[in-house]
């Protein structure tokens, strides 16, 4: 018998008694609609959890160390490269080398101190960080009022918007009380004088350790405010006061953590205690890593620390799949008992059909397209209700987070593969579930099933 | 199953020319179903050979016996067995399906087949809906669509009065005539056989007592 025929008497079996397959129908509906939800909701927390990760903006960048300083980032055994006597320095060779690789779009040292500044006649304790000009184009600096550096080595500042409150005279505990736009206003155009430390190395002595300090004062003009979050995980961000990179480099100020390690101090040369390598892109992380340590140095990077978040939803997803695939076996099991009802009730039919002809493959070929119907049907039924599930639970879960005075999210996200791989899965669901069924009626032995009333 | 085994048809020979119409007689219980679903390929015998044409059914496998039936023999059951959610011409042309005849090819097929039983008018019906001589001449009609050279009816007039089964078995005796069908024909009807077969077997516990050519059929062809 041809398909098109299998399907036709398949659909005029299931209209004969249509309470009863509307009801089996519906519970593989009910099933792949379970599926749908749960996987949705992995899916849509999983996303939400890399969109904060994103937001954060750490996917693209590597920081290096070198392996002479103990305080290195990583706390594994490096086992390639040289050891740590031999690992070479972190200085401006080495960064040469580093923005030299393919992958490595530029790279920076991250540095960062302490100084105090004047505002308005009151000083003021702060950490300042440098800033290199493609931090513009970072999605940290959404929501700035103001503008980003006119130059490289332009005398600016960017302040973070609590620092900001602060210098207002304003004290704020959670960041999210602060409008940025109110406190930019009075700020940009405004002086502020930052008084630092600069280093000058040895005047010439054979004592290797020793170096003069010079008081300096550096007058800056405000020109933006950063809607920055001080808890951010970005690393580079975590200051309260931003200058541009190259006029951070260019004031050789003694960095937060050189005064207990005087070796740094010894050349001319600076020496980084940790450079910012940006990557082309979030998948040339890994690879840039692997070059940056056969170079001898060590490297961290946010993949390797959202390695265990991404075991932690898989697993997620695999349990919210079995969670849903329980209501789908139990669908199944609905469809095995709806056909082995209908051969007990087909048998007369069944008998007619091998009389006039029907093969065994005939009879199966109707049971699976009976079965496969069902299942596309509850599928596609199955699909639409989970989508309305879905859409509820996140309608729900957002009035209660705007209540609760967050922003709204989207914890629920229904991708185009997850459909197709529903409406196959409860086809494929439902065939199975025909198989044997399907198999019983193609070997009922005619003469039999014609004696049946 | 139970513990004696019963031989529903034991030893039979027997021999039917083409174009031939046999009466197969017998009491109630004496093997006459059986051996008539074992011409007709529903059923195997344990030993022994059931030869049509050139071929040994007892050798066919279920998908040979699916296709025999299918194309060489057309049968007629005393209950009719037509699907009662299936109008009459769709009971008609399910044969075609399974012999995957097209479809634009089947309606014209099932109408001439019906009209050579004289219901071209009731095609949209269910079959509850139509007399019980209607739904055994719907039933033939259904056997004749794929052209068999066999025709097996095993008690058609049995749930028919006699003006009604008159009119089948008329029916049936035409397409004995006018296509040279063989027909075997099941009855324990004594009557019935003698006007219409030309040869009578009688069967009794499962073998044949009894194998005549009827006189006064014979007879009566002989006149025609
Ligand atoms: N599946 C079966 N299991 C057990 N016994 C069977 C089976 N099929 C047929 N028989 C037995 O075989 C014998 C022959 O049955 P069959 O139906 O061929 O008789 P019949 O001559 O057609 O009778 P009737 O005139 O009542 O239709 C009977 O005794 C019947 O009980
Ligand atoms: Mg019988």
């Amino acid at each position: 018998m041809k398909l098109y025929d299998s399907v036709e008497l398949a659909a005029r079996n299931l209209r004969e008694s249509v309470l009863r397959n509307s009801l089996t129908t519906l519970g593989i509906s009910v099933g792949v609609a379970s599926l749908v939800a749960m996987l949705s909701l992995g899916i849509g927390l999983q996303q939400l959890a890399s969109r904060r990760l994103q937001r954060a903006g750490l996917f693209d960048t590597v920081v290096v160390s070198s392996r002479r300083d103990l305080r290195s980032f990583s706390r594994e055994q490096e086992t390639e490269g040289p050891a740590p006597a031999q690992s070479p320095e972190l200085d401006e060779n080495a960064r040469a080398k580093i923005a030299a690789l393919p992958e490595v779009v530029e790279a920076y040292p991250d540095l960062r101190f302490i100084a105090e500044l004047r505002f308005e006649d009151k000083p003021h304790l702060t950490m300042i960080a440098g800033l290199p000009l493609s931090s513009k184009a970072s999605d940290g600096f959404e929501g700035m009022q103001g503008r980003f550096f006119s130059g490289d080595d332009a005398h600016e500042v960017i302040l973070q918007k609590m620092f900001a409150a602060e210098l207002l005279g304003k004290s704020a505990h959670n960041p999210d009380e602060i409008n940025v736009k109110e406190i930019a206003g009075p700020l940009i155009g405004k002086q502020l004088v930052l008084r630092y430390a600069e280093r000058e190395s040895g005047n010439g002595g054979s004592d290797s350790a020793s170096y003069s300090v010079i008081s300096r004062e550096l007058p800056l003009t405000i020109v933006g405010v950063a809607d920055l979050d001080p808890d951010s995980m970005r690393g580079n961000f975590r200051a309260r006061l931003f200058i541009p990179q190259k006029l951070i480099e260019g004031m050789h100020a003694m960095q937060a953590y050189e005064s207990r390690d005087s070796t740094h101090a010894t050349s001319n040369q600076p020496v980084y205690s940790t450079l910012v390598a940006r990557v082309s892109g979030a998948g040339k992380v890994d690879s840039a890593e692997q070059a940056i340590k056969k170079l001898g140095f060590n490297t961290f990077s946010i993949l390797d620390a959202t390695k265990s978040l991404r075991r932690f939803f898989a697993i997620l997803d695999l349990f919210l799949g079995i969670f849903g695939s329980l209501a789908l076996t139990v669908a199944s099991i609905g469809i095995i008992n709806t056909l082995v009802m209908a051969i007990l009730e087909r048998r007369r039919e069944i008998g007619i059909m091998k009389a006039v002809g029907a093969s065994d493959a005939d009879v199966r070929g109707l049971f699976f397209a009976e079965a496969g119907a069902m299942g596309v049907l509850g599928g596609v039924f199955g699909v639409l209700m989970g989508w309305i599930i879905g859409r509820a639970i996140n309608f729900g879960t957002n009035i209660y987070l705007v209540r609760q005075g967050f922003s709204r999210e989207d914890i629920w996200t229904v991708p185009l593969w997850l459909i197709g791989a529903a409406l196959g899965f409860s086809f494929v669901i439902s065939l199975l579930s025909g198989l044997y069924p399907a198999s019983r009626a193609a070997k009922l032995d005619p003469v039999q099933a014609l004696r049946y009333e | 199953m139970g513990s004696a085994t019963i031989r529903a048809v034991d030893g039979i020979t027997l021999a039917v020319e083409p174009g031939e119409f046999i009466a197969l007689l017998g009491a109630s219980g004496s093997g006459k179903s059986s051996l008539l679903n074992l011409i007709a390929g529903l059923d195997s015998p344990t030993s022994g050979s059931i030869v049509v044409g050139e071929r040994n059914l007892a050798a066919f496998s279920r998908g040979e016996l699916a296709q025999y039936r299918r194309y060489a023999v057309g049968m007629v059951f005393q209950s009719f067995n037509l699907i009662p959610s299936m109008t009459v011409l769709e009971n008609v042309e399910l044969p075609l399906r399974f012999a995957e005849v097209e479809r634009s090819k089947r309606g014209a097929m099932a109408k001439d087949a019906l009209e050579r039983v004289g219901l071209a008018g009731r095609i949209q019906h269910r079959p509850i809906e139509l007399s019980g001589g209607e739904q055994q001449r719907v039933a033939l009609a259904r056997a004749l669509i794929n052209q068999p050279s066999i025709l097996l009816a095993d008690e058609p007039t049995g749930n028919l009065d006699s003006r009604t089964g008159t009119e089948v078995m008329e029916l049936i005796r035409r397409l004995n005539e006018s296509l040279q069908m063989t027909v075997v024909l099941v009855t324990h009807e004594r009557d019935l056989a003698e006007k219409y077969a030309e040869r009578l077997v009688s069967m009794g516990d499962g073998k044949v007592i009894g194998d005549q050519s009827n006189p006064a059929r014979t007879l009566a062809r002989g006149e025609s």
